[in-house]
């Protein structure tokens, strides 16, 4: 489905004026010449994808990945957006996008069977509670008490029994939708989320639900920074990296964060 | 030795060796040429890795637990049950009327809806009306979910059990004297139940593996554990550990049905 | 007043009218036989006089009472007339002893305790002493068919009706059940049985019918029936079974 999106896309393309630097870093490299394949969520969430629309550049990652394109030397129109799932992202064998946003964690075995870019964001892990434990205090002793619930592919799950060691097993879910269902059911009173998405939740998805506080990113042993995942080998890598560098330098990536994660202050630490 | 049993003696010798030949011809053909599929070297790393396997064995064996003991627990409630849907559905009284369409519709919807839409409903809805801790736990209602489901197909069985004890056997009984009560508790019921046992073994190897749709709405069983150590290591290896776990436990089960079915078949005969 | 008495009883099944409006009346201590081709209705009468059918007209009386009465309590009725099918139909889960003990514990309401003693007599009686803890599939047919009296006659029944008892049995084994039916007459029960033994007829009933068609074309004394036939239809059907 995807390769025929990214087909009929290049077809179209071939019509217009691409207007690629053959000089560019990425030239030759990338799975479509001329066009730059990104893979996000089905669905992709707030606030890293507005309305499930990366093609209106609107939202963190939406906006990042155009950066990195423009970077490049990419023009918008030479962007292509596949879905993916995260088991696809991982599997071995030949990928379908050069590229996937949605929110991974850089961890030292995920980096031997994918490659990662340089992070572009690092989130701090952020406690949402449920209406009836919104009077919990951010320590971790009050948080200990608490019945825990978090998606089971994400890091929290390590986070969770390393730092706050709750004293009942915690439950694991497919998906943030499972998540809300289950502190809906009042089946769980906290989860472990990335602040961005913990806010989100907060505001939109779970009515009386609060985040109470968050994790020092730098305090915690491994912070979890968000990288582009592609390839094993990906020859594109540096290009990439070199253009999240410059985006860096420019000051245009904190620019990008302060515009789509301006909430992710002012949640108090935990301690 | 006769002349005939010679004869048979060495066309056993016969097949034997082609059976030996070519098993050890496929074995050979798939352990050397899978290796030289230019994915192989990533399909092993991902799937195959013996590290990761040594070191995910020991939770995923704790997890399993998990899923033993819902079985443990699930497994009796579902056999009553299916039982009492049985004879609701076969019941003859014109007072039990609203019980046989209570069973009738009972087994259509829950033979017809998946089972993890049950366990997601059941398993969410219900809590979700407000029920005080540990009344909402997942283990309750996903554990519901799972037997109101398997109830629905064993009372089937039971029921095609009940149909298999011939009408005989119904006449004998009430010519002496026996209520229509005390004919199905005492007659058709024992021998409908253990002419179904093998087909019911069948059903009590699919709940096991079923037992992992609970993961679904939280508890971490070896179905999640692998999972969460599939997303952290990103590597599938741990599906293959939990896959392994639970072929220890099925295969000696499944033969040991397919054994009760052979020997029922031969019986009948 | 005759222990059994029929009176017009008509069954059908569906469109196929099986018992045609039959007459019979049974004295106490008789052994009435039926004879008559396969289809004839002799098993369905037997059925239908147990009430395992129910009639569409006529009576049956049981001691001058009616208990062909619908909405009748059959177990009561069937509790006192006892029936052998030419199946066995043993219950194949239980012995011997557990398949005659049943009805009494459930309907007579007596511990397998009390009722010990008068079963392993009738066991004993029956020649069937050392095989009360066996079940069905252990026993030969004539067994078998000797457990299936037994059973029937623990529920102390004031008439037993056969229906083509030894039908399924091999020829050598036919006497044993034979013998038991004899040895029940000299005691004094009152018996209706389906037969194809026409020898077995001749000599022990006192009474034979020869059904044909869901009717009772004759009826007599066995000399009487078997050596000079009244009715064309019985003559022929006696040549056929005699030859």
């Amino acid at each position: 489905m995807s390769k025929m999106l990214a087909l009929a896309a290049s077809s179209v393309l071939l019509l217009s004026t691409a207007a690629f630097a053959e000089g560019s870093c990425a030239a030759g490299k990338t799975l479509t010449d001329g066009k730059f394949t990104i893979a996000t969520g089905n669905p992709a969430y707030y606030p890293w994808v507005l309305d499930d629309a990366p093609e209106s550049g609107e939202g963190f990652e939406a906006a990042v990945a155009y950066a990195v394109a423009e970077e490049m030397g990419f023009a918008a129109d030479d962007v292509v957006w596949v879905r993916s799932s995260f088991d696809e992202a991982i599997q071995p064998g030949a990928k379908e996008f050069d590229v996937n946003m949605q929110q991974y964690s850089i961890t030292p075995e995920r980096d031997q069977v994918v490659d990662f870019s340089a992070p572009y964001y690092t989130a701090p892990m952020a406690v949402l509670v449920s209406p009836n434990a919104t009077g919990t205090a951010p320590t971790l002793e009050a948080l200990k008490g608490l019945q825990w619930g978090a998606v089971g592919s994400t890091t929290a799950v390590p986070k969770l029994s390393s730092i706050i060691q709750p004293d009942n097993d915690p439950l694991l879910y497919g998906d943030n939708a499972d998540v809300n269902a289950a502190m809906s059911a009042n089946q769980i009173d906290a989860a472990l989320f990335d602040l961005p998405t913990a806010l989100f939740l907060s505001a939109v998805m779970i009515e009386g639900s609060k985040v109470i506080g968050q994790f020092p990113a730098d305090e915690s042993d491994n912070p979890d920074q968000f990288g582009m995942l592609m390839e094993e080998g990906n020859p594109l890598k540096s290009c990439i990296d070199e253009a999240l560098a410059a985006l860096t330098d420019s000051g245009k990536l904190a620019e990008i964060e302060a515009k789509w994660l301006q909430d992710s202050t002012g949640v108090p630490l935990i301690k | 030795m006769t002349r005939r049993e010679r004869y048979e003696a060495q066309q056993r010798r016969r097949s034997l060796v082609i059976a030996a030949t070519s098993t050890i011809t496929v074995l050979a053909a798939i352990y050397f040429l899978v290796p030289l599929a230019p994915g192989w070297a990533k399909v092993q790393q991902s799937f195959f890795n013996g590290e990761t396997l040594i070191k995910t064995f020991p939770k995923l064996l704790e997890a399993f637990r998990i899923n033993v003991m819902i079985f443990a627990w699930s497994a009796p409630a579902i056999a009553i049950l299916g039982l009492l849907i049985a004879l609701a559905r076969d019941a003859k009284s014109p007072a039990l009327f609203p019980l046989r369409i209570f069973g009738a519709a009972f087994t259509d919807i829950f033979r017809g809806v998946p089972v993890i839409l049950t366990v997601y409903l059941i398993g969410f809805g219900i809590p979700g009306l407000g029920l005080p801790r540990p009344w909402n736990s997942p283990y309750i209602w996903g554990t519901l979910a799972l037997v109101l489901t398997y109830s629905a197909y064993v009372a089937e069985i039971f029921r095609s059990g009940i149909d298999s004890v011939h009408h005989s056997q119904r006449a004998a009984a009430l010519s002496l004297g026996l209520s229509e009560r005390q004919v199905m508790r005492d007659v058709v019921l024992p021998q409908a139940i253990r002419n179904v046992v093998p087909s019911q073994m069948n059903m009590l190897i699919a709940l096991q593996k079923d037992v992992s749709l609970l993961s679904f709405i939280g508890p971490v069983e070896i179905f999640r554990q692998a999972g969460v150590f599939k997303s952290l290591l990103a590597n599938f290896t741990p599906y293959v550990g939990a896959a392994i776990i639970f072929l220890i436990v099925t295969v000696p089960a499944t033969r040991y049905a397919d054994h009760l079915m052979a020997r029922q078949m031969r019986e009948r005969r | 007043m005759p222990k059994l008495e029929l009176n017009g009883v008509v069954k059908r099944f569906g469109e196929r009218t099986v018992c045609d409006g039959i007459s019979l009346t049974v004295e106490e201590g008789q052994m009435v036989c039926l004879i008559g081709a396969s289809g004839s209705g002799k098993s369905t009468l037997l059925r239908c006089i147990n009430l395992l059918e129910p009639i569409e007209d006529g009576a049956i009386y049981l001691d001058g009472e009616d208990i062909s009465i619908p909405g009748l309590n059959l177990q009561s009725v069937r509790a006192r007339i006892g029936i052998v099918f030419q199946s066995f139909n043993l219950f194949p889960h239980m012995t011997a002893l557990e398949n005659v003990m049943l009805a009494p514990r459930r309907v007579r309401g007596l511990t397998r305790a009390e009722l010990q003693p008068e079963v392993e007599t009738l066991f004993a009686r029956f020649g069937l002493a050392d095989r009360m803890h066996n079940y069905p599939d252990q026993l030969s047919g004539g067994q078998q068919q000797r457990v299936a009296i037994v059973r029937a006659l623990a529920m102390r029944p004031e008439v037993m009706l056969f229906d083509e008892i030894t039908s399924a049995l091999d020829p050598q084994l036919v006497g044993e059940v034979l013998d038991v039916l004899l040895m029940l007459k000299r005691q004094g029960m009152t018996m209706v049985m389906a037969t194809h033994e026409m020898g077995f007829a001749r000599e022990a009933a006192d009474k034979v019918c020869f059904l044909d068609g869901g009717r009772i074309i004759e009826e007599g004394a066995p000399e009487v029936l078997f050596d000079h036939p009244a009715q064309p239809a019985t003559q022929a059907f006696l040549a056929r079974a005699l030859k």
